[in-house]
């Protein structure tokens, strides 16, 4: 296990290095520079400003000098926030993406997969079909239509939680978490839903009700374990996605976490941060499709690695 | 009786007022109204009507890029710097330019030399003196090339400013003298009657230069801001939270209200109503566009409209066909466009529609109407089709142009009815092309692809220069691409005019001049719009919009508003 692991680990570098390489060059393809502004600037400060950017050097050189930053962990200043540094932003940031997506995730698992497994148990019964349709409109309800409806509702018309903001206080957490984890209550019910029902028509389960088994011990003890799998590989990169942050979720209800740096990182030609958090963001899928494989060899005593390896 | 009458403070308060009319060509705005409020010997609104807890809490669009007022710019950041730091003058409520760190100066007579008298009582937050030495200081930083000042243009007047910042002279050659600890010397090139404006802009402010020598980039952060204003730096989340407290070693701290001033960032105008909505909010930075209607029915006595010192208006491509050395056809397009419509229909906030590039409001300005401003849609159009007929166009052969818009709802909306103005008055056929902000502004300036785009100017100060500068040929910014010698020359003139009354008559030629020319099509003058608490005040509408906390105060309970016959009375 440990030498398969340490491979994964290895095999990881190339990976990060095509991606920092391609995502370098394609944001300075991107028409405009960091500094434009509808006030133009004196072509003076201009060259000044690209100066202490080393903005005025060839592209290549400029790469060779961000590579050699990264490795030892600069991610340079931010272009946009200038008071700041990517390391900065990304640590004041990163702690707010994490806890909300945590909670988020921790939230969707908690009530995703019991009502799943129970609507699997009760397949094709009203139960099944409402937890089913609910899924559905879970899925389909995008979070810029539901995160209003529920600040409308719990902010403005009852007052019973913030309408937004952070601070890391728990009654301002829960209206985005609860639109963060909604979509993926329904994604994961679904798909508890139908391995479970694949698992439970296996002969081992056959094989344990034949025994006289308890149905509660049957669902729990034998079916549940193999029914997450197709769970656990959807968490591999849903996990890094909703740990980096929402854009939609982080505008709507301000909260000061990594997300909206993608896309605003990006308008504001802020080339650092947004380097930094496609870092980040490859990273974290890296890191987690390497655990959901661990995951998997525990779960699925099929499946060893390093056997396979040798 | 008396001392009621004696000790009355008439105060600007939010209050409905839908109908009245603000002056003749404005339409009726949303000011906030006077109310009387007794007050002590010094003028401060007696403690009893103060709400208890002196916290205000401001929305203020996106993250400020920086809080070092020399490199910062844009209105968010400037608003907390006006808080965090004071210039030579600063802006009353009602926007006039009163004392700042300087309580009063001279002017030489030919207007090249202007002394400044320092408050003896000005101090930094840390209780250092502010001295005449910190302004010198500041100033050179502010013109040295290597700080990268976006604004330092704001001190072009000052003797060898342009020399300095282009690198032929060293910062220490700027006209600037410490004549003592207490008094600043200035020289200029030319008598600039708006320079005691320019000094409210951040970029004039002083910074303290030990904790910039000791912090570096760092200086900016809490703990180690070091400032002269009513406020300073206690707390910095990014993208979350700025919080400013009272400064105690403020020149005139015990004249400040507000405890407390904690401004919100917000990328998105919907979350800030609803924060607004939902009582964490006591001002807001902005307001749903297209929701007018439903605010003034619902939050009538929170929603304050009033113009600002800015126009939305589009530009000619004049280096490229269809539009170069096609004066009728400029002229037919203009002509075609119904700006009542615009601003009723479209914009819905307010708007003031224009024919002028320069808004009104200016004290010492009054734009030049061109003829056609005092004409009926009707005449306007008829005079349209003669023009696009002139310039060559017909139903047979009608224009296909192109119209460039950086992307936002209201952009789009204001494109789309402008080409349906064009199609129904001309038969003009438009294609619309959005372009992300960057995008657009390259392609603006580089003038290959452009037809008529879109663009729009906020006066950086209070005088007709700031809009007049953007036209000339050399001008960073003149992406129209205007190419006049005879405008060029008048801006030297003006530049160099040293009579006001002559000065002001060569900037109404060089305005009649731009619009002649027809370089621009102006559609309207920007409003300012927000929600504010009906508790809060101190607070008046002013067309720079600035609003210093430091005027503010937050009452137990709004006060009626005092009707207009009360108020001619007295």
């Amino acid at each position: 296990m440990l030498s398969y692991s340490l491979k994964r680990l290895a095999s990881a570098i190339p990976t990060l290095f095509l991606l920092i390489t391609f995502a370098f060059f394609m944001i300075r393809i991107a028409p405009g520079g960091p500094f434009d502004s509808e006030r133009a600037l004196p072509p003076e400060i201009e060259a000044n400003l690209a100066a202490k950017y080393h903005l005025d050097e060839p592209l290549v050189v400029q790469y060779g000098r961000y590579l050699w930053n990264i490795a030892r962990l600069d991610f340079g200043p931010s272009f946009h926030y200038l008071d700041w540094s990517v390391n900065d932003l990304i640590l004041q940031g990163a702690p707010v993406s994490f806890t909300l997506g945590l909670l988020a995730l921790l939230l969707a698992l908690a009530i995703g997969i019991p009502i799943g497994a129970w609507a699997a148990f009760r397949q094709n019964r009203a139960a099944d079909y409402s937890v089913m349709s609910l899924a559905m409109v879970g899925i389909s309800i995008p979070n810029f239509v539901m995160a209003p409806l529920l600040i409308l509702l719990f902010a403005i018309t009852l007052g019973w939680l913030p309408a937004g903001g952070w601070e890391f206080s728990p009654s301002r957490m829960v209206l985005p978490v609860v639109t963060l984890a909604l979509p993926m209550i329904a994604y994961i019910a679904r798909i508890t839903r139908g391995s479970m029902i694949e698992v439970l028509h296996a002969s081992f389960i056959r094989t344990a009700r034949a025994k006289g088994m308890p149905e509660r011990s049957i669902l729990f003890n034998h079916a549940l374990k193999p029914a997450l799998l197709p769970v656990i590989s959807y968490l591999g990169p849903a996990a890094a996605a909703i740990l980096t942050g929402s854009v939609v979720v982080e505008r709507i209800f301000t909260i000061p976490g990594i997300g909206s740096y993608f896309v605003q990182g990006a308008l504001n030609r802020d080339y650092t941060l947004v380097m930094g958090v496609v870092i980040l963001y490859g990273m974290l899928i890296i890191l987690f499709n390497f655990l959901v494989d661990l995951i998997y060899a525990w779960l699925d005593p099929r499946i060893r690695y390093d056997e396979q390896e040798a | 009786m008396r001392i009621w009458l004696a000790g009355m403070l008439l105060l600007p308060l939010v209050a409905c007022n839908g109908d009245r009319q603000a002056s003749d060509h404005l339409p009726p705005s949303r000011l906030p109204q006077p109310v009387a409020l007794e007050t002590d010997e010094q003028g401060r609104p007696l403690p009893d009507v103060l709400a208890e807890t002196q916290v205000l809490y401001r929305g203020n669009a996106e993250e400020p890029q920086t809080l070092d007022p020399h490199l910062a710019e844009g209105v968010p950041s400037a608003n907390i710097l006006r808080d965090l730091f004071e210039g030579l003058t600063s802006t009353a409520p009602d926007g006039r330019i009163v004392g700042g760190a300087a309580v009063h100066w001279d002017i030489s007579r030919d207007g090249l030399t202007y002394t400044f008298y320092l408050d003896p009582d000005g101090r930094w937050s840390n209780g250092d003196p502010v001295t005449a030495q910190d302004f010198v200081w500041s100033w050179r930083r502010v013109v040295d090339p290597k700080t990268g000042a976006a604004y330092g243009r704001m001190l072009a007047p000052v003797v060898n400013a342009e020399a300095v910042f282009s690198g032929r002279l060293p910062p220490e050659e700027l006209g600037v003298t410490a004549l003592n600890p207490n008094t600043f010397q200035v020289r200029l090139d030319a008598p600039t009657p708006y320079f005691l404006g320019l000094l409210t802009h951040p970029t004039t402010f002083p910074v303290h230069r030990e904790s910039l020598e000791v912090h570096g980039s760092a200086h900016v952060r809490p703990g180690n801001l070091v400032s002269n204003g009513a406020y300073k730096l206690t707390d910095w989340q990014v993208r979350s939270r700025i919080e400013l407290a009272r400064n105690p070693h403020f020149r005139i701290a015990d004249e400040v209200i507000i405890e407390r001033v904690v401004f919100y960032p917000f990328e998105d105008e919907n979350t800030e109503f609803n924060r607004f909505r939902a009582g964490d909010l006591h001002w807001t930075y902005q307001v749903p566009s297209g929701q007018f209607r439903w605010l003034e029915r619902n939050m009538a006595d929170a929603l304050m409209v009033a113009p600002w010192f800015g126009t939305y208006f589009f530009s000619f491509n004049l280096t490229r066909e269809p539009f170069r050395d096609n004066l009728e056809l400029r002229q037919a397009l203009n002509l075609a466009i119904n700006r009542e419509i615009m601003t009723q229909r479209v914009t819905r906030f307010g708007e003031i529609p224009t024919f002028n590039l320069i808004p009104p409001g200016l004290p010492d300005y009054e734009p030049p109407e061109p003829d056609y401003a005092s004409w009926t849609q009707e005449e306007r159009e008829a005079e349209a089709r003669r023009l696009y007929q002139l310039a060559g166009y017909s139903d047979d052969e009608p224009l296909t142009v192109e119209l460039r818009y950086n992307t936002s709802e209201n952009h789009r909306k204001i494109a789309v009815a402008m080409s349906a103005m064009w199609k129904d008055v001309l038969g003009v056929r438009t294609r619309l092309v959005n372009e992300e902000f960057r995008v657009f502004l390259q392609n603006r300036a580089q003038r290959r692809v452009t037809q008529v785009f879109r663009a729009g100017w906020i006066g950086d100060y209070q005088d007709a220069f700031t809009f007049l500068e953007l036209f000339h040929s050399e001008h960073g910014r003149n992406d129209a691409g205007y190419d006049n010698p005879r405008y060029d020359r008048l801006l030297e003139q003006i530049a160099s005019e040293r009579i006001p009354s002559r000065r002001r008559n060569l900037m109404v030629e060089a305005e009649r001049m731009l619009l002649a020319d027809q370089v621009v099509l102006p559609v309207f003058i920007y409003v300012s719009k927000r929600l504010v608490d009906p508790r809060l005040a101190g607070w008046e509408e002013n067309i720079m919009d600035h609003h210093l906390t430091r005027h503010m105060f937050l009452l137990r309970e709004r006060v009626a508003a005092v009707s207009p016959a009360e108020e001619l009375s007295e």
